[in-house]
């Protein structure tokens, strides 16, 4: 394994394929920081099963970017600098309260449940068999997220002021998920990965629904952050890159 | 072991049908079954509460030292096996905790007596993981020594604990393996991976042999427990059991036992070890270990910071019913 960090030819498919792939691992990883902490131990298992499958998601992901590119997973992984990183702004921000915790994964399942179910009819086989397996995890994230949702913002008045703080605190970081570039362009146009607009119509819908059942006002129009498709992060990733990295690049080498 | 803080004697039951004692001895002795509707003894009642409570207190706070390396393992195939290892651990706790609502207690009283400082969980939990290298050291060495403990208790008497043994064994063992093979990459490494590996053996292994409980020379409750049939092997034979089979594992990779006295005894086929810090058993029991303050300090965390969040579910879930009945 080289000693530095690797470089890479983003062809558009390779960063379509990255750009899924980070988004599913840095979910992960911050699910996986819950792990000794959740407030049941139910919960525990069901956080835990979640960063698992994102993880599983990533690895198949990067395996497959990795075989186009000329690198392993874990080089992927764990030899590119924050600004390398294609994740959307909204999965690297610190997991917050449990109620922030869960509303990252409500807004970010009601846009990857669709993508993944309109990926599994991508002109291209490999990420198609990706995709369905990936919906059938995404759809059981967001069902158990909605459901915690509702809970908490139908539940008691400090349960419901958590919900509303974390859906104050999240929603610029939502409109990052619709973006497409020239890449993405292309990728729609070879048939490989749905158009993000055509997604907004059923996120719109599950988002209406779940709020009105968790007794929640969808925030007003406001302006959206982005950045992180084309590397310009917040502060956090490089903290959580930090801890993600730190054995293989203490090590440059060595095998694990 | 998981268990090993069971050596406070019970008051022995009075007014207890002497025919149905009688009746539940012979049912042992014949290695029926206790049911959790069947007639028991008080003490047998008691001694399984605070036995497979404390076994799952274990697993809950045994998440704390392997969850420290989640976020940092060297690789996404190690990080996915760990995280499903310490999954595996909270489920474990989730049966057990079951088991022992059978018994007529709930999962929330035993959880305020962990809180409280009541009940007890394994001392081996006590001790920090430095390295990535202690990851392997706890699955080889510390799941290698639950599996000895347990492995009898999936015949226990109580049928329920006895069930959920059964279950866990088979996960336990499948941990062990998968820490061993962490300690044979790392052997096989770097210069600075195998020392990685030698230091953590270094540290895990006197606590290790500690997990099987004093020696039996003090055990104060070996006896009514065997009778009983809720223990089958002595705290000594268990942790020699432990050591056999583990000291060949250690030199098959190259790794020394720390332990100058190690000897192979020929005419029993026994390794024999050196003294045990028995002090230093006491004293991580009785809360100085070097992390004893930081577990519970994080089981409590967990606990305070999640009521508002349990408070919410139960509101939630009271609203539904009340709507349910309305309409
Ligand atoms: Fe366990
Ligand atoms: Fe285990």
């Amino acid at each position: 394994m080289p000693t530095t960090s690797i470089t890479l030819d983003e062809t558009p498919l390779v960063l379509h394929l990255l750009r899924r792939a980070d988004d599913a691992l840095i979910l992960g990883h911050r699910l996986s920081e819950w792990t000794g902490h959740a407030p049941t131990l139910e919960e525990e298992l069901a956080l835990a099963n979640m960063a698992l499958d994102l993880i599983g998601q990533a690895r198949l992901l990067y395996a497959y970017a990795g075989s186009l590119a000329g690198h392993d997973e874990d080089q992927l992984a764990y030899l590119r600098d924050a600004r390398a990183w294609r994740n959307c702004l909204l999965v690297e921000l610190p997991n917050g309260d449990f109620a922030q915790t869960i509303l990252r994964i409500v807004l970010f399942s009601a846009f990857m449940d669709p993508c993944w179910q309109a990926t599994t009819r991508s002109a291209d086989p490999t990420l198609a068999a990706i995709a369905a397996k990936a919906e059938k995890e995404v759809a059981y994230h967001l069902r158990h997220s909605a459901e915690w949702l509702i809970r908490l913002g139908d539940g008691t008045e400090e349960s419901h002021r958590r919900a509303e703080a974390a859906l104050d605190a999240l929603w610029p970081y939502s409109g990052e998920l619709f973006e497409a570039d020239a890449a993405d362009q292309a990728m729609i146009d070879a048939g490989i990965a749905p158009d993000p607009a055509t997604l907004r119509g059923t996120w719109d819908a599950t988002l209406a629904d779940v709020l009105a059942r968790a007794t929640l006002a969808r925030p007003g129009d406001t302006w959206m952050q982005t950045g992180g498709r084309t590397g310009r992060h917040t502060e956090h990733l490089g903290y959580l890159l930090a801890d993600l990295q730190y054995l293989q690049r203490a090590y440059p080498g060595a095998t694990w | 072991m998981y268990t090993q803080a069971l050596n406070t004697k019970d008051a022995p039951d009075t007014a207890e049908p002497e025919a149905h004692a009688a009746r539940f001895q012979e049912r042992i002795d014949t290695e029926e079954r206790i049911e959790a509707n069947d007639w028991m003894p008080e003490a047998y009642r008691r001694t399984l509460i605070r036995q497979i409570s404390q076994h799952a207190h274990s697993e809950i706070v045994g998440m704390l030292p392997e969850g420290n390396w989640i976020t940092r393992a060297p690789s996404l195939r190690r990080k996915a096996a760990l995280l499903a290892k310490v999954q595996d651990e909270g489920g474990h706790g989730l049966y057990l905790y079951a088991a022992a609502e059978t018994l007529g207690v709930s999962r929330e009283e035993l959880v305020d007596q962990l809180l409280a400082q009541k009940a007890r969980y394994s001392s081996i939990f006590n001790y920090p993981t430095l390295t990535w290298a202690d990851i392997g050291a706890i699955g080889w060495l510390v799941d290698g020594a639950a599996i000895m403990n347990q492995i009898p208790l999936c015949r226990c008497s109580y049928g329920p604990y006895a069930r959920a043994m059964i279950r866990i064994c088979k996960e336990e063992s499948f941990h062990q393996r998968q820490g061993y093979e962490i300690m044979v990459t790392l052997a096989r490494g770097t210069p600075e991976q195998k020392e990685m590996a030698q230091d953590a053996l270094n540290r895990w292994w006197a606590p290790c042999l500690m997990m099987f409980g004093p020696p039996d020379t003090e055990s104060q409750h070996s006896d009514t427990s065997m009778a009983w049939k809720i223990k089958r092997f002595t705290n000594d034979s268990l942790r020699q059991k432990f050591i056999d089979a583990t000291v060949p594992q250690a030199h098959h990779i190259g790794l020394a036992i720390p332990d100058p006295a190690l000897r192979l005894d020929e005419a029993s086929g026994h390794w024999l070890t050196g003294p045990i810090d028995w002090e230093e058993f006491r004293r991580v029991l009785a809360g100085g270990g070097p992390c004893n303050r930081e577990r519970l300090a994080a089981r409590r965390r967990a606990h305070e910071t999640g009521a508002w969040v349990r408070e919410a579910a139960m509101a939630h879930a009271a609203k539904q019913s009340a709507q349910k009945q309305a309409a």
